[in-house]
């Protein structure tokens, strides 16, 4: 049976996308699969007793070194924040391209507590900063420096000791451009050293409110118990910087969707599912319930999708029991089609990311294809016609070309660079200053306008000559053309409406990076949580793969 | 240091300020990074141009033709650039193209190595006693490399060159003998069973 890949028109909507959840195909899973037999080490701990100063730890296989560099500061309570506009932070970290010299540590040590305002070097390759969750922190120093064991319901509320604010990567203030180090086959898949980074900081973490526990209290202090370190992962506070990368890398959020679009597809096509596939993907799905009741959040936004998911999710397991058969053919396209039925956007990605858990041999494969090279796309085939353009937008934007943008509530946003911070922001043109600056981020607009402007030229007419003409429409001219070959490139809809969840955005690249409990603070930004329940780097070696969900 | 990301993103930023459009903007983020990757001064010519481009008037050319004379100023090396990269399938054919006046003709430079690239052949590139091969932008041969590109070329010549070698056939006879020493002389037994060897081609 052939399976068809779902229309990038319904999957590509921001709603369906702001349902996505991790899977195998994430970045976090796929880094521990890959650095699971890379030595790990912790090379350097000078903190004091109140555990602040230099940490250093690394991943090594043969001659290949990264080594993460931690500065932990004491900072006043006053002056945590985990806003951008923050200048100072608990700890701050950078991932150093092999093994820092004592010159190196030195030169770190005066930048990268600065991070926005610090300038790294092609040596550095990632960067980051992170703020305690002070009320965590503290009450686990406490107990342990008393000889006993936090307590799990608060550790469960929260989730972290530590939560980061930022991580750069890619040339941001003179780290190594991509192209420096895009041919080590470590690292051949999106996000891998930002992923790294976080990871280590995580065991950081413990190490540090280990050694502050055991220095309040050096006789009767114990260490957090691994079983309970495994429960604790990293917070992101995320906010709209996030938002503008997948509108700006179109070719590589094409590659992120079409793999798992392919995953899918290849699952369903399955015609007899053997007894341990099975039993795997239902212990997934049981288990997983878990990670649903105890996903916290205030967002009423969330809170109404968490509680509908856990409903869907009894139901599709009664579904599993009660009604249908894994020994009929094509057992994982009945699951597809009943989810299309019965439930809703929230569940059905749920459920599809799961699917993956038993299939290795087909999602293992497409890892390697969620990366871009996207200079290959960058030149317009100005040789082509408008007649040739305007197929390509009849085809890939049906009901964008729909859009009225003569009513204001469609063009009620606009997106902007911030002078005081330098990061993308969103705002009302209706109301706040700055429209005449947008950013070229209101595509659907735009492509619109195109579209009409190409109404009105002969069709015969070349690209270049129509560019000689339109030259402010050449951002999107260049964009039909890159998404002419990659359907999964663009979202469907209208960033810049007044109806739009910017925070769908941001869950959708979170999905894909492997967080887990989404936690919308407003329509703006949002707390994750990575890594929680993963191995610790030294358990690396042998670990259970499907372990966010055990 | 600066990376290149950051070189490419500033420069497209400043251009968009400089009141381009985006897309021409990213245009010029990509040639500026091209011209540093390269070693030229991009930024420092870019930054004088956009200060420059304050007071002084320059001209937008936007169909190319064999020989372009400016009316009164010199040619805008970005809209020309582009312009050149757009209609590079065109120019082609027409092999050599002259222009009056060029300003800040550095910056024409990455949209001529980039269409290099798109026709797959060299450009050679030409003003008073300065030279430039583009290389299928794989990389710019220049007699001005530790100099200061002027600011203006007058009388700029741009050659498509064919696709021909680069030595002469002696030498590449000469070469190719040499080459042979690594070859073994098959026995004949060892022919008849080489690939293709049959009894028939007939059948």
């Amino acid at each position: 049976m052939r399976v068809e890949l779902r229309d990038p028109n319904i999957i590509m909507k921001l709603s369906r996308l702001g349902s996505f959840h991790q899977s195998k195909l994430s970045f976090l899973r796929s880094f521990l699969d890959e650095f699971k037999d890379w030595e790990y080490n912790r090379d350097l701990f000078n903190l004091d007793s109140g555990g602040y100063g230099v940490a250093i730890y690394s991943f090594k296989k043969n001659k290949r070194v990264y080594s993460l560099v931690c500065f932990a500061n004491k900072i006043d309570d006053n002056d945590r924040s985990d806003r951008v506009i923050a200048t100072k932070w608990d700890a701050a970290f950078t991932l150093h391209d092999g093994v820092p010299s004592k010159k190196d540590i030195e030169r770190l040590k005066n930048e990268v507590p600065r991070q926005e305002v610090g300038r790294l070097s092609y040596k550095e390759l990632t960067l980051s900063r992170a703020n305690k969750s002070v009320r965590v922190f503290n009450h686990v120093v406490e107990n342990l420096s008393k000889g006993i064991q936090p307590d799990l319901n608060l550790l469960e509320k929260v989730g972290y000791l530590y939560r980061t604010t930022a991580v750069y990567g890619s040339g941001k203030f003179g780290l190594a451009d991509r192209f420096r180090i895009k041919n080590r086959t470590e690292i051949n898949g999106p996000f891998r050293l930002e992923m790294m980074l976080v990871y280590l900081v995580r065991q950081f973490t413990f190490d540090q409110v280990n050694h502050v526990a055991k220095h309040k209290n050096p006789k009767s202090a114990v260490n957090l118990d691994p079983k309970i370190c495994r429960n604790l992962g990293i917070g992101n506070s995320t906010g709209l910087g996030m938002a503008p990368f997948i509108v700006n890398h179109p070719t590589l959020l094409n590659n992120w969707v079409l793999s798992r679009e392919i995953a899918l597809k290849k699952i369903r096509e399955i015609e007899n599912v053997n007894s341990k596939d099975k039993d795997l993907f239902k212990k997934c799905v049981k288990d997983s319930l878990k990670n649903i009741t105890s996903w916290n959040s205030e967002s009423e936004f969330q809170i109404k999708k968490i509680n509908s998911l856990l409903i869907n999710v009894k139901r599709f397991l009664e579904f599993l029991e009660n009604q249908l058969d894994f020994k009929s053919p094509y057992p994982f396209n009945q699951i597809y089609s009943w989810l299309e039925k019965e439930t809703c956007e929230e569940t059905i990605e749920y459920i599809v990311s799961m699917m993956m858990e038993p299939f290795d041999e087909i999602v293992q494969p497409l890892i390697k294809n969620m990366s871009s090279d996207e200079e290959r796309y960058f030149r317009i085939p100005t040789e082509r016609t408008v007649l040739e353009l305007k197929n390509i937008l009849k085809q890939r934007y049906p009901e964008i070309l729909k859009i009225d943008f003569e009513n204001k509530s469609n063009l009620r946003n606009f997106w902007f660079i911030s002078k005081n911070k330098e990061e993308p922001r969103y705002a009302d043109r209706f109301e706040e200053e700055g429209a005449e600056l947008e950013q070229p981020l209101a595509i659907a607009r735009d492509i619109k306008r195109l579209n009409d402007q190409l109404n009105s030229c002969k069709d015969d007419l070349t690209i270049d000559r129509f560019l000689m003409n339109n030259s402010d429409l050449r951002h999107v001219v260049r964009r039909a053309f890159i998404i002419e070959k990659f359907p999964y490139a663009e979202i469907q809809d209208n960033t810049i409406s007044e109806n739009v969840v910017p925070i769908d955005m941001l869950r959708l690249k979170l999905s894909f990076f492997g967080a887990l409990k989404f936690d919308p603070r407003s329509d703006k930004w949002l707390r994750i949580c990575m890594f929680q329940g993963a191995p610790l780097p030294n358990e690396l070696k042998d670990y259970n793969q499907h372990w966010v969900y055990c | 240091m600066k990376s290149l990301s950051e070189i490419e993103t500033t420069s497209k930023r400043a251009s968009r300020a400089s009141g381009y459009s985006w897309g021409i903007s990213e245009e010029v983020g990509k040639s500026i990074r091209l011209l540093e990757m390269f070693s030229f001064k991009g930024i420092k010519n870019l930054n004088e141009y956009f200060k420059d481009k304050k007071d002084k008037k320059f001209e937008n050319l936007n169909l190319i033709d064999e020989n372009n004379e400016c009316l009164e100023f010199s040619y805008c090396p970005i809209i020309l650039g582009v312009s050149f990269l757009d209609q590079i399938k065109n120019l082609e054919k027409i092999k050599t193209v002259n222009f009056s006046k060029i300003a800040y003709p550095l910056l024409f430079l990455p949209f001529l190595s980039r269409s290099s690239e798109v026709i797959g052949k060299k450009i050679f590139f030409k003003f008073e006693k300065n030279e430039f091969l583009l290389n299928i932008n794989v990389n710019i041969a220049t007699n001005l490399l530790n100099e200061n590109c002027p600011n203006v070329a007058t009388n700029a010549e741009v050659k498509i060159l064919e696709n021909n070698d680069n030595f002469m056939e002696q030498d590449w006879k000469s070469l190719y003998q040499l080459s042979e020493k690594t070859f073994v002389e098959e026995t004949e037994s060892l022919k008849k069973g080489a690939a293709g060897a049959g009894l028939t081609d007939n059948d």
